[in-house]
């Protein structure tokens, strides 16, 4: 595509690009007002930092961020060790129910999370996974597992069957064919899989709400803590959303290329 | 086993009990201004009581619900003290969910305002107590009022409020005669539509538990509810909320405002609105019966009986509501800042009076808000804007979008009972209550 695209492509671009990031926008403005300010979306105001003074005062922020951090990482490295062996199977040896079980994966997905709130609590607190950073993990893995094979499998697929053939040929077992071939082709790919199970996790806010309540509280209880339907807290409120998703976002600008390569990736393309 | 072996064990064990002496107490409470002040002022209370920890849980109040609803609904214990609604106390107390509580001699509990009490008692017993309480009042622009020579009555009636709000609405200028509730929820649009629908005669289920919402007293309330907001609201009634409508009558663009006694503190403090010195209040407006006109809320503590420190917790809660608080918050922030409807000693109080120019109208709406009496009819049922039965959440939230609907004119007024009137008695059919 060596062509020039035409204006109007660019405008849209742009255009659509500002819609998505105004909510970002109007948090990251209405976080340096005061409360009295914050209803109005007006542009005319002194900046102030009293609403991040008075969030750092009342919450242990570094804490939720760390519970956030271990939770999604353990979760997305676990899903990965589950997904990445579970997607080669079906890509590369697909049995007769291959496409049922992607199917059924994609499934469980399906239920709205809140009709199995009860059981899971329970069986949390019988295994004593109640406000733990172990049973997050546990849940958020399981939350994820589906989009992670099927994302893998996707990547998997794209991979010409004949190259692992070739491989074979020249003695290669599954192992070193993973290792050394497939792992490395489908690389950007995992990669992007891996930053998008990050970013899922980092903003699960149903089962961190629920299952969490002091020592493995993530950032999503945080927030949570900041709204109230009586009284005005919206400052507060963006000031906390914003150190929230100010980890993630640096994140997301640093892996910026791996993803677009991750989405658009493919052997052939 | 060699004797090193048996001191390690014998420390370890001097240790565990060591652990077991300091009780943690976990509180989950929400994020509004008092229990923000509370989380604050608690260390006063850690420092008298080294052997008490407290851990904080705040959240949203919906979310909070349902949080705490889990946690108490499979006994897990995860809480020592929650922060309960009006609704949930005397219906968790009726599941033997939480712990009576017997406050100490000093606590003074008959110093607690008695509908307050009696909200949340079951059977003579106290199962929470209350951090603060609230009813509804009548908000107005006395400029504004002035300005048109109309003159508010102490109490009026929605026939007043209606002819008040044509003459107040000012669309041009940006004045609104008249902002409501209009967010569709049973603690939302439902709280407001509850008390008109109790001051024009009607009732939520009739002593055998059938809904009575396709009754002509509802459909004159909601007739009344639509027709005021509709034509005389500001644009996009239905998103408004308790917050919403605060921050358009703080900034001067409603004639009127029917809504929570704690809004009082808020307006006429001039850091937080620009009506400060331009607000006026009245009762809340009455239909045809004085009964259930305003409602009743109130935040309370209670130990559910899963807690493993129940004792602690306890002790914790009789401070956070006992006099001495009240007083440490005066003393810190100022006395119209001290959380109002729990005690009669805080209306007493002649500096709180001075502060808070709304404190006996507010007193007298809070004695004369009676659950267990505010319908005409008979009810089988406790509360003024809801019923303490476990379904009625989702009934008045079912109920609260139809009214939504036909005030944005999707529905009828007709349909909306009529739909209001068809999920309400499915739902109770389910429930077990109607055959």
């Amino acid at each position: 595509m060596n062509e020039k695209a035409p204006w109007w492509v660019g405008i849209l671009g742009w255009g659509t690009a500002f819609v998505i990031f105004l909510p970002i926008l109007i948090i990251a403005i209405t976080a340096f007002k005061t409360e009295q300010d914050a209803y109005s979306l007006s542009l005319l105001f002194k900046p102030t930092l009293q609403s991040f003074n008075e969030v750092f005062e009342r919450s242990h922020y570094l804490g939720f961020v760390s519970n956030s951090v271990y939770v999604s990482l353990g979760s997305t490295i676990a899903s990965l060790a589950l997904a990445v062996p579970a997607a080669y199977s079906l890509a590369f040896f697909p049995g007769k129910r291959a496409q049922k079980i992607l199917l059924w994966m994609l499934s469980t997905k399906m239920m709205p999370a809140v009709g199995v709130l009860i059981p899971i609590y329970l069986l949390a607190k019988t295994t004593l996974l109640l406000d733990s950073i172990t049973g997050l993990i546990i849940i958020y893995t399981l939350i994820n597992l589906p989009i992670a094979v099927w994302m893998a499998f996707t990547y998997f697929n794209e991979v010409p069957k004949e190259i692992l053939e070739a491989a074979r040929i020249d003695g290669a077992n599954a192992w070193q064919e993973m290792l050394h071939l497939l792992l490395p082709t489908a690389l950007p790919g995992l990669a992007s899989t891996a930053l998008l199970l990050v970013i899922f996790s980092w903003n699960e806010a149903f089962w961190s709400l629920n299952l969490s309540s002091v020592n493995a509280a993530p950032l999503t209880v945080f927030i949570a803590s900041y709204s109230n339907p009586e009284g005005l807290f919206w400052a507060k409120l963006s000031a906390a959303s914003l150190l929230a998703i100010a980890p993630i976002l640096v994140l997301g600008w640093l892996a910026q290329k791996q993803l677009v390569r991750g989405m658009t990736f493919g052997a052939v393309k | 086993m060699n004797k090193t072996l048996t001191t390690a064990i014998a420390a370890a064990f001097v240790g565990l009990a060591g652990v077991a002496s300091a009780a943690t107490v976990t509180i989950a409470t929400i994020n509004n201004p008092d229990m923000i002040e509370l989380q604050k002022l608690s260390k006063t209370f850690e420092q008298a009581n080294p052997d008490i920890q407290l851990r904080w849980v705040t959240l949203e109040e919906n979310v909070l619900r349902q949080r705490v609803t889990t946690d108490i609904a499979t006994g897990s214990g995860q809480f020592d003290l929650m922060t309960i609604g009006a609704y949930e106390a005397p219906i968790w107390a009726a599941k033997n969910w939480l712990t009576p509580l017997d406050m100490p001699a000093n606590y003074d509990v008959n110093d607690v305002i008695k509908t307050v009490r009696d909200g949340l008692s079951l059977k003579g017993k106290l199962y929470a107590v209350p951090f603060y309480a609230e009813s509804s009042m009548t908000y107005y622009r006395k400029d504004l009022f002035d300005a048109k020579g109309l003159k508010m009555p102490e109490q009026p009636t929605w026939t007043d409020i209606q002819g008040f709000a044509e003459k107040l609405t000012d669309k041009a200028a940006g004045v609104y005669g008249i902002c409501l509730r209009g967010q569709a929820g049973w603690g939302e649009n439902m709280a407001l539509v509850g008390t008109m629908v109790n001051t024009y005669g009607g009732r939520w289920f009739d002593q055998s538990w059938k809904p009575t919402i396709d009754t002509p007293e509802w459909k004159k309330a909601v007739t009344t509810y639509v027709d005021i907001l509709g034509k005389y609201g500001p644009p996009g009634a239905s998103a408004n909320g308790f917050n919403e409508n605060l921050v358009l009558f703080g900034s001067g663009k409603c004639a009127m405002w029917v809504d929570a006694t704690v809004a009082a503190g808020m307006l006429y403090n001039g850091k937080e609105s620009k009506v400060a010195d331009k607000v006026a209040f009245a009762a809340a407006p009455q239909g045809t019966s004085p009964k259930g006109a305003h409602w009743l809320w109130m935040w309370s503590l209670a130990v559910p009986k899963s807690s493993k420190n129940q004792a602690a917790a306890q002790k914790f809660a009789a401070w956070a509501t006992s006099k001495e608080y009240i007083a440490l918050v005066a003393k810190d922030k100022g006395w119209a800042s001290v959380p109002s409807g729990t005690r009669e000693s805080t209306y007493a109080n002649p500096e709180y009076q001075k502060a808070a120019p709304f404190a006996s109208f507010v007193l007298s709406a809070i004695n004369t808000a009676n659950p267990t009496d505010a319908t005409v009819q008979k009810v089988p049922y406790i509360g003024v804007q809801f019923a303490t039965i476990p379904e009625f959440q989702s009934i008045g939230t079912v109920v609260g979008q139809n009214v939504a609907g036909a005030l944005t004119g999707k529905l009828t007024i007709d349909q909306a009972l009529k739909n209001s009137q068809a999920s309400t008695e499915r739902a109770m059919k389910q429930a077990g209550y109607l055959k």
